[in-house]
């Protein structure tokens, strides 16, 4: 007889392996266990935020505080739905989000508990925290107009709904409706105006587009810069990168004045998950997010506007100058996002 | 069997009850104003794609396994390539290159052509070309076994018809099953595609399913959309299986020597299959090179040892895993061809292809996590949600249909009378599996794996959700870097990647179609199954 042909022992072997793989994994996690019981307790952390943000927070808090912390991250929609699989056993003690649409559709699923913190309340101002105190707003980015300096000067520019002017025909570009910074600003758009004009101010966008609606802010700039169009919508970070990647550009960024609404912000922020086995922990770890020694870092790593108005913003940030938010409660671009996005539908901007 | 399909089974049955339950509230809105542009848009895509895929698979395969030119090896495993690079950087690459802000439009503007856009690369054409590009080698490399192992007999006969009637009357008919067996992956992987159409703006099921989970916050809703997936990938799989049938036994003759092309002719051979792979490899792997040493300084990270280590642990055990399995699978299917059951088990297995792997990850997610909750009183907690079975069950369910198609094809090809050979010889059972199967079809099992290996290393959306927590990968990184637009830091990890998945492609190369090559002493003669004595009468 011919000795055993390697080929069936190959995937037998791989697949002997592999599970001696996964063996040692889970032996290395309950040693993990046992260490971590010597030590304060671990928090927890679900963030849609980049790992790459809020990451070197947790560090640094660890340093500061000894407390430990353990980082799952993922985009939001899975996360959401994880933590409602998990339901009373979830390992999650604070959940980390982008959007204020997403922070609020994680209250409404009842997966976060309410505090009443006096320091975060001081902390952060109400039109950017749920008034229930389920969560609350870390970093503010504003979503707001850009522009070419010459094609369109500032002094042409009045906010949001003037975009939708035959003025602007074949000189707006836009990002996709699928963003849900987009939809956010539409749901703001409901809330301040209600459906039928903002629906109006939709389907002229729409009209005036000088290219189908753009996979991101960049491209949405570099349209711009390329003279493809004239005037776009962005979140002022992307602006911040592009003036950090390419100093040469001709784009400004432009603050929509109080009279026609103010500048519409969004919030990345946070909340103490509802079945947290360290809720404390977490709320201590909040509270620290949103005091002035970690606000700068938190919103200056990725050029956004600290949330607690005690704190400045980074210098290439400050310069872009001041601006005067629209007030409305950013939880109301979670309540109204549903419609927001079938407006965007039956206006035909994809 | 009911074993193989149950990671595929369960989030299955969470669209299906999905039906069961109540018609969303946004259902009015779907139906009048989401759907007919969906509907339109994902079958002219698919369409598109699998004609594009179905032309470059079989074209290509056709000349490097038929013809001798100059390269033809090196050039055989270039045209592998596309593989490894996943849908949204080469369409990334292309917007790049090709959009009105890119190097292209902007010289013409500059050379004074004009304000006017030269073309919208970001539309449903745009991706339908990307899809097709990094699409069609399952075409290929399907389509490249089938010709080669089309026996000289029956070439022999039909040379006397000369060389294009060859092709188009012998070949690609005798080709044509294994050929529908790479589009069917290939329509497959169209209908579950997020990434690329995201990227393009075009709006199709998948993206329908989406904005309804994450805008409309309608998880049950997106689970409807997702059962018309359901539905639309069992219809591909009976056209498939038509052609399947229509088909006929290919005869493994013994090795079939390739005709060697000269002068011109060699030239447009080699010079024509380079030319293509520079421009949809090389270009897009230069310009990844460049921003990767770009934001060296920031990006490169010990780390990367790491999360390449584990991206190879997971492509690896998935591949062994998914292979053994599908090859199991395929046997059981083959001792008893009757067995509805099985059949069944096999289809509903390998439907998990179509479906976008962020609705896998939750149905697979939320009935364990339930589970777990159950037992919660008798088990450590995380026992399945933290543990790396859970991700290897959410590639069985995304890419056993990877495994399970080229497999059972290749299985089918062995006559049913070496079976009976072998048993008058006393060989049955696991012994004629592993001694007569096996071998004869080492070609598909290499190929599997292989296609297994470079899709897992290139999924995003099942790693992410299944993961134990902090395991990161080189995919998680692209995800965690193109969350905010970083795309041009993301180079680093999108070409490790890329190269990660060059490893299974030149294994591939050296396992599976190195032993086709070598002249193979006549195998046992075969009889055909009825129908097929016709070709092989002479």
């Amino acid at each position: 007889m011919p000795a055993l042909r390697p080929g069936l022992l190959l995937p037998s072997g791989l697949l002997l392996l592999a599970a001696l793989l996964l063996a040692a994994c889970g032996d290395r996690d309950t040693a993990g266990e046992e260490q971590a019981a010597a030590t304060p307790p671990t928090v927890v952390v679900y963030s849609a935020r980049n790992e790459q943000l809020i990451g070197p927070m947790l560090q640094r808090y660890t340093e500061l505080t000894g407390t430990p912390t353990e980082l799952v991250t993922a985009s939001a929609g899975p996360l959401l739905e994880r933590l409602k699989a998990e339901g009373e056993n979830t390992p999650a003690d604070l959940l980390v989000t982008v959007d204020a649409g997403n922070l609020w559709q994680a209250a409404e699923a009842g997966l976060l508990q309410p505090l009443n913190s006096q320091a975060l309340n001081a902390a952060i101002p109400e039109y950017l925290r749920d008034p229930q105190g389920r969560w609350y707003g870390l970093s503010v980015r504003a979503r707001t107009l850009v522009h070419h300096t010459q094609r369109a000067p500032a002094a042409s520019l009045s906010g949001y709904a003037a975009l939708a002017e035959p003025a602007w025909a074949g000189r707006l570009c836009l990002r996709t409706s699928r963003k849900v910074y987009n939809q956010s600003l539409v749901a703001m758009l409901i809330a301040e105006r209600g459906e039928g004009p903002t629906e109006s101010i939709v389907r002229g966008w729409v009209e005036n587009l000088a290219a189908p609606p753009f996979p991101n802010d960049t491209a949405v700039m570099e349209a711009i810069q390329a003279g493809l169009c004239d005037v776009g919508i962005v979140n002022s970070y992307y602006f911040g990168r592009l003036q950090r990647d390419a100093q040469d550009a001709t784009l400004a960024l432009h603050w929509p004045s109080e009279a026609v609404g103010g500048v519409h912000v969004n919030v990345s922020g946070a909340g103490v998950v509802k079945h947290a086995d360290q809720a404390v922990a977490a709320r201590n770890l909040l509270e620290w997010l949103a005091s002035p020694q970690a606000q700068r870092k938190f919103a200056g790593d990725n050029l956004e506007y600290p949330a607690n108005p005690a704190v400045e913003a980074v210098p290439q940030v400050a310069a872009w100058g001041a601006y005067t938010p629209n007030l409305i409660n950013v939880s109301e671009a979670g309540r109204l996002q549903a419609d927001a996005v079938k407006l965007m539908d039956r206006a035909g901007y994809r | 069997m009911a074993l193989l399909a149950l990671p595929t089974l369960l989030p299955l049955a969470a669209c299906l009850a999905a039906l069961g339950a109540p018609w969303s509230e946004h259902w009015g809105h779907l139906f009048g104003v989401v759907l007919p542009g969906v509907a339109g848009n994902t079958a002219l895509l698919m369409l598109l794609v699998v004609l594009q895929a179905g032309l470059l698979g079989s074209g290509w395969a056709w000349l490097t396994a038929r013809y001798d030119f100059p390269g033809r090896g090196l050039l055989h495993a270039a045209l592998l390539l596309p593989l490894a690079l996943p849908g949204y950087v080469l369409g990334f690459v292309a917007i790049h290159l090709l959009d009105y802000a890119g190097p292209v439009q902007s010289a013409w503007r500059e050379a004074g052509g004009g304000p006017q856009p030269l073309w919208q690369i970001r539309s449903l054409y745009g991706a339908a070309l990307i899809l097709g590009l990094t699409l069609y080698p399952y075409v290929y490399l399907m389509a490249y076994n089938a010709y080669r192992s089309i026996g000289r007999n029956t070439l022999d006969m039909a040379a006397t018809l000369g060389q294009t009637a060859v092709f188009r009357r012998i070949a690609l008919p005798l080709a044509a099953p294994w050929i529908a067996g790479g589009l069917l992956l290939v329509a497959m992987e169209v209908l579950a595609d997020f990434g690329t159409v995201a990227l393009f703006n075009v709006q199709t099921f998948t993206t329908a399913i989406y904005k309804s989970w994450f805008g409309l916050f309608a998880l049950d809703a997106a689970l409807q959309l997702a059962s018309v997936l359901v539905l639309l990938a069992l219809a591909l799989m009976a056209v498939q299986r038509a052609v399947q049938r229509r088909g006929r036994m290919v005869q493994r003759g013994p090795g079939l020597p390739r005709r060697r092309l000269r002068g011109g002719a060699a030239l447009a051979a080699s010079g024509g299959a380079a030319g293509f792979v520079l421009l949809v490899v090389g270009l897009p792997l230069g310009l990844l090179l460049r921003w990767s040493l770009a934001h060296l300084s920031v990006e490169l990270d010990p780390r990367y040892l790491e999360w390449l280590g584990r991206s190879l642990l997971l492509a690896g055990s998935a591949a062994a895993l998914l292979t053994a399995s599908a090859l199991l699978a395929a046997y059981l299917e083959r001792r008893q061809p009757g067995r509805r059951t099985l059949q069944l088990g096999a289809r509903a297995a390998t439907l998990g292809y179509a479906l976008p792997g962020t609705l896998l990850a939750v149905g697979l997610y939320a009935p364990l996590a339930a589970l777990e909750n159950a037992l919660a009183d008798w088990v450590a907690p995380g026992w399945v949600t933290q543990s790396l079975v859970l991700l290897l069950l959410g590639y069985w369910a995304r890419f056993m249909a990877v495994a399970h198609t080229p497999i059972s094809q290749q299985l089918a090809r062995v006559t049913p009378s070496i079976d009976e050979a072998a048993r008058t010889l006393g060989v049955r059972g696991w012994r004629l599996l592993h001694r007569v199967h096996r071998p004869l079809i080492s070609g598909a099992l290499a190929s599997a794996a292989a296609l297994l290996v470079i899709d897992v290393i290139k999924e995003m959306p099942i790693t992410l959700m299944l993961r134990p927590s902090g395991f990161d990968t080189l995919a998680t990184r692209i995800f965690e870097l193109t969350a905010e637009g970083e795309y041009e830091r993301a180079a680093l990890p999108a070409l490790t990647i890329v190269l990660a998945g060059l490893v299974p492609v030149a294994l591939l190369l050296r396992s599976g179609h190195g032993r086709e090559d070598r002249a193979e002493p006549t195998p046992v003669p075969l009889a055909g199954r009825p129908g097929t004595e016709a070709l092989h009468a002479a």
